[in-house]
This record gives C-alpha cells, sequence and structure tokens, in this order.
C-alpha cells in the first residue's frame, strides 16, 4: 500500500481557463468595440422614461407640491418612498465590495465594480427625491449649517432629516471614492491599450499609476481602511434613514426594530438589484465566464438568508405591537394587514418572504429565468414595503377625524418612473465608458489559483 | 561609476519573485518591481515597510470626530442656543450620528488623500509605465551596489530566471 499526497486545487472561481491577458481583452472588448444595436435600444428607451420623470418633476416644481396627491394628513407619499427605495438598493454594492473584501470572499471581484457603481447611481436617485420633495429645490443649501446672514441660525441637529444629510452626503462621498481608487489600476490598463482621445482621457484619469510594487502596498492598505470605514457607514446609512420614522410618534413607525429592518432590507434589495443586472449584463457583454453560476448561486443564498431576516422582522413587529398593550400600536398593524391598503400588505409579504424560499431549492437557484423572475419580485416587493410603511401609517393615526386617504397622481408615478430612467441611463453609460469587472482583482484571484500555499491547504490524501 | 539600472520584464509571478529573492544575497539592490495585480509576499523580500496609512485613517477620523461633536456643541450651545421641543442645548446623544459620519468622512477623505500624496499620483501624471505591466507582465528593475557585477553578469542573472527581455537604462 502506497499513501500518496495529491495536491486538489480549490475549483476556479472564474471558467474558461483565462490567463491574465484573457481577462484584460474580455474585460476590455465592450468598451473597445462599437455599441450594439441592443445598446442604442435600451438606452434610448431609458433616457425616454428620465425624460417622464424630468417633465414630470419640472410639471410639480413649476406649479408647486399640490400637484402630487398628499394632504395633511399624509404628508410623505411617493417621494419618500422612492428616496428610501433607492438608498436601499444602493447597500449591496457597499457591502459586496466593503465587508465581503474584509470576509475575504474572492468571488466578490467578478461583481464588485458594477456593484459599486450601482450604489452611486442608486445614491444620486435616492437624494434627488428630498430635494424636490422640498418643493423649492433651488433653497435645497439651507439643510447645510453654512454662516448666513439670519444670526447665523444653525441647522437643528436633533433632527432625524438632517442626520440623514450627512449620513447621506458621507455615503455617497465615500461610496465614490472607493470605486474610484478601486478603478485606477484598470483606467491604467484601457490608456495603455486605447489611442488618441480616449488614451488621453484614460491618461488623465489613471493618475499616472504604474504598478510599482510600493504603490500597490500602500494601496492594499488603503483598500482595506476605506473597506473598514464603509462597512459600519453602510449600516449607519439605512439606520438613520429608518430614524426618520422610529424617531416620530406615528404607531407603526415609532419603533426600535426599525434600523436593523431597513438595514436587512437595503442588503435583500440591493442584491436583488446587483443580480438583476448581472444576469442581464454577464449575457449582453458575455461575461458568461466571469460571472457564473457559483456566483449567482452564492448571490442567491444570500438572497434567501436576507429575505428570511425581512420575514422575521415582520413577524417581529406584529408580535411587538401585541405585545406591547398599546391600543393605537395594535390598531396600526391590523390595519396594516386588513386596512385599506392590506394589498400593498399582501405584495410586500409574498414577494419578500414567500418567493425567495423558492430558492433553498437548487433547482430554481440554477434557473437563470426563474432567478430572474425572483430578483424583479423582490424589488417590486421592497418598494412595497416602503410604501406601505410610509403611506399606510400616515393614513390612520391617533384621531380618527384626522384620518384619509392616498390617492398617488400621474406627476408622481411620473417621477417614480423617472428614477429608473435615470438609474439604468447611468448604469449603461457605466458599461460603455469604464471595465464593468475590477480586471486586476480577478487577475489576482487567478495568480494564486494553484499557487503552494492554496495547494496545501486542499491537499487531498488518496491511498492506492 | 554611473547608476546603470537592469529592468527585467517576465511572464510569470514566480520568475519575477525568484530573481527578487536571489538578488539580494549577490548584493544587486531591487530599486521597484511593477505587476499588473499586488504580488503577495513581495513586501517582505523588498523590505517594504507596512504603510503608515492606518494612523492618517486613525487620526484624520478623529480629527473628523472632533469637529463633528464640537461645532455641534458650539453651534447649538454656545452660540445660538434655541429651544427645540424643551431638549438639552447640549443634546449629545443626538449629536452621535453626524459626528460618527463626520469621522468617517474625514478619515475616508485623508486616507485616499495620502495614498496619493505618498504615491505621487496625481490626475494628469504622465505615466512611465513599462509595457504590458497593466495587461499581463511582470517587470523587475534592479541595480547594483558596487562594481562586483559587471552589466553582462547582471543580464544573465535576471536570463537564469526567465526574463523575456532585459534592457539597461540610466537612473533617472
Amino acid at each position: 500500500m502506497t499513501v500518496e499526497t495529491r495536491p486538489l486545487a480549490p475549483p476556479s472561481l472564474i471558467g474558461g481557463n483565462k490567463s491574465n491577458a484573457d481577462v484584460t481583452r474580455d474585460v476590455c472588448a465592450p468598451l473597445e468595440r462599437k455599441a450594439t444595436a441592443l445598446w442604442w435600444g435600451t438606452f434610448l428607451l431609458s433616457v425616454s422614461i428620465l425624460l417622464i420623470g424630468v417633465v414630470s418633476v419640472w410639471y410639480q416644481i413649476a406649479t408647486g407640491i399640490g400637484t402630487w396627491g398628499l394632504n395633511r394628513t399624509v404628508g410623505w407619499g411617493f417621494d419618500i418612498t422612492n428616496f428610501v427605495f433607492w438608498v436601499g438598493i444602493g447597500h449591496a454594492g457597499t457591502l459586496i465590495s466593503a465587508v465581503l473584501l474584509l470576509f475575504r470572499q474572492k468571488w466578490r471581484t467578478s461583481i464588485n465594480r458594477s456593484a459599486e457603481a450601482m450604489t452611486i447611481f442608486a445614491v444620486i436617485c435616492a437624494g434627488l427625491y428630498p430635494v424636490i420633495h422640498m418643493g423649492r429645490p433651488w433653497l435645497a443649501f439651507w439643510v447645510f449649517p453654512y454662516p448666513n446672514s439670519r444670526g447665523p441660525l444653525w441647522v437643528n441637529w436633533r433632527s432625524a432629516l438632517l442626520w440623514d444629510v450627512f449620513a447621506i452626503g458621507t455615503y455617497f462621498t465615500i461610496s465614490l471614492v472607493f470605486w474610484y481608487v478601486g478603478l485606477v489600476p484598470d483606467l491604467a490598463t484601457l490608456r495603455d491599450r486605447a489611442r488618441g482621445l480616449r488614451k488621453r482621457i484614460y491618461a488623465f484619469l489613471s493618475l499616472g499609476w504604474d504598478g510599482s510594487a510600493r504603490t500597490w502596498s500602500r494601496y492594499e492598505m488603503a483598500c482595506i481602511l476605506l473597506a473598514s470605514l464603509a462597512t459600519p457607514l453602510v449600516v449607519s446609512v439605512h439606520s438613520v434613514v429608518s430614524t426618520d420614522f422610529a424617531t416620530s410618534v406615528v404607531p407603526g413607525w415609532h419603533t426600535t426594530l426599525l434600523p436593523p429592518y431597513f438595514v436587512i432590507g437595503a442588503v435583500f434589495s440591493g442584491f436583488a438589484m446587483v443580480l438583476m443586472l448581472m444576469l442581464i449584463a454577464r449575457r449582453v457583454m458575455r461575461f458568461e465566464d466571469y460571472v457564473t453560476p457559483a456566483h449567482i448561486g452564492a448571490m442567491c443564498k444570500i438572497i434567501v438568508f436576507t429575505g428570511s431576516i425581512v420575514g422575521l422582522a415582520y413577524a417581529t413587529e406584529l408580535f411587538t405591537a401585541w405585545y406591547s398593550g398599546s391600543e393605537y400600536e395594535m390598531f396600526a398593524f391590523a390595519n396594516r394587514v386588513r386596512g385599506p391598503m392590506a394589498w400593498a400588505y399582501a405584495i410586500m409579504v409574498l414577494c419578500n418572504v414567500a418567493t425567495p424560499q423558492l430558492l433553498w431549492s437548487r433547482r430554481v437557484r440554477t434557473s437563470l429565468a426563474a432567478v430572474f423572475v425572483i430578483t424583479i419580485l423582490v424589488n417590486v416587493g421592497m418598494w412595497f414595503e416602503r410604501f406601505v410603511i410610509i403611506a399606510g401609517s400616515l393614513q390612520r393615526d391617533y384621531l380618527p377625524s384626522a384620518w384619509s386617504g392616498y390617492r398617488p397622481t400621474l406627476v408622481e408615478f411620473g417621477s417614480l418612473l423617472g428614477g429608473f430612467g435615470l438609474f439604468f441611463t447611468l448604469f449603461l453609460l457605466f458599461c460603455r465608458a469604464l471595465p464593468m469587472i475590477a480586471m486586476f482583482e480577478i487577475k489576482a484571484v487567478l495568480g494564486d489559483h494553484g499557487q503552494p500555499e492554496h495547494a496545501e491547504q486542499g491537499s487531498e490524501r488518496v491511498v492506492v | 561609476m554611473s547608476r546603470l539600472r537592469h529592468v527585467a520584464v517576465f511572464q510569470h509571478e514566480d520568475e519575477l519573485l525568484g530573481a527578487v529573492r536571489e538578488s539580494l544575497p549577490l548584493g544587486l539592490d531591487v530599486v521597484d518591481a511593477y505587476s499588473p495585480y499586488p504580488i503577495h509576499g513581495i513586501d517582505e523580500l523588498m523590505g517594504i515597510r507596512r504603510s503608515r496609512l492606518t494612523l492618517v485613517c486613525f487620526f484624520g477620523g478623529l480629527v473628523g470626530l472632533s469637529i463633528g461633536i464640537g461645532f455641534q456643541y458650539w453651534s447649538s450651545a454656545v452660540d445660538w442656543p434655541l429651544d427645540v421641543g424643551g431638549k438639552p442645548f447640549d443634546s449629545l446623544p443626538a449629536f452621535v450620528p453626524v459626528g460618527f459620519e463626520l469621522t468617517v468622512l474625514i478619515g475616508g477623505l485623508s486616507t485616499a488623500l495620502m495614498l496619493l500624496v505618498w504615491s505621487r499620483l496625481w490626475p494628469g501624471k504622465r505615466a512611465r509605465a513599462i509595457a504590458g505591466v497593466t495587461d499581463d507582465r511582470f517587470a523587475l528593475v534592479i541595480a547594483r551596489r558596487d562594481a562586483s557585477h559587471s552589466a553582462a553578469e547582471m543580464a544573465e542573472f535576471l536570463g537564469r530566471h526567465g526574463a523575456l527581455e532585459v534592457w539597461q537604462e540610466e537612473a533617472r
């Protein structure tokens, strides 16, 4: 009997046996060829939807907030729902790029770049709605504490709405910096391949990157530091957004459950959006070897995990309402489940709790069509979750004499659509201008694939 | 004696690491190495110190936190105390969110800024990247400390480690 040790290499994260040069070529290819008819088609469609939003917002600003279906009881409707929805969408990007970096989850390298881009675009969409909601957006700078001629009269630091300004502002800035720092080595790759004007633009943006080992050492440290800062930041952002509601006295809002509830919902909806976009992008841009069924499976597992926590949060809020013994609290939740907006509650539970459970099945996880449909449903469900919390709770508070309904107008539907138009327009432009996959990170993952230290861990004793 | 440098271009990370490992005992200085992605383990071989960016990040964050809490306290309790719903002027718990956000903001921005300053990277800087190192090549620049090695010996040393191309250049 002989005992032989045979190295067992871990399964490759990237398909197609790629070399480093293949990675460069594959990822740069979509940027170096002419835009396809499909790209132009989707781009024009997105811009048209964006224009619907622009016209709606223009009309609303020119005429007044009265063009919306809001009233004295329901002061927040589609606008704030959209805001909370889009902030949530952004969270997956930071989670993938920062939290998964700290946990050394190497599969993130195929999706982190586009997820981070998505974060930035989603935060842009999110930031627009509160500004539009102000009614007089040209005075939006009043939210900042600047020395003014009225005293100076400072902002109210005790207001959760002001915390939002700082949370969203910091989140946008840090995400942008983190994304750009991550792009620099890849911009240098593009620079060294491009000619003419494109070369000059990429040369300007790549900051003179030359791949020196000293720079790489510092660079990696900076990335870890930025990730360590972004991790608590991402948790803080949606927690702060939830305090807009939790620090008020409206039944259904006034609860300590809201911060974790919002954060986990954000991760859930964000992952669904990333997965939806990656399913389209891998097909259109021929990235099947980079975003493999293993990546899709990993993301599906995160969706079913976070979806289950969202389900737990729904159950917890019902239990807490009952256990509180407060008649207003109990009524708020009975009204949420059975009241005039019971249909919206039903959509929310079906899409967010029931549908993702299908992902326990491997057959569903490996069916791209099924996963695609589930990701869309999750996003519909998460939009409705915010709508139920916001408009649903406001309709029925303490005084029955103040109760009213909320019927969104066409202008509000227009601005809802506009957000999606803006998001997809920005995303499509990103696909044409910047590498969608972090090339250097993929190369680093390929580089240690099958290296001695790696092979040792996975070595298998074979008894012959 | 002019400081001549030898530049070698490799196809594989391991070849470059092998050459770096043997340079020091031979009395050759590793000036720098260039690669398309960070090579793990090269820092120790080249004697690159752990980056001090951690300190920058920490003190940047500390500055952000102090500015955040200090300014909120000054503006709401000192400069113009306003009674908002009977809450205390120095309502420190309410200052936590903004204080935290500014910690992250200043900490992150100072880290990114010092990364660029210490690495001498700035928008529009003309890159002198060796061809291929942003794609799939690995380049090594070595110099001799004294005249103990001839240029031919150095080229032979690099070739032995699998260099595809070797050339000499004046130190810049």
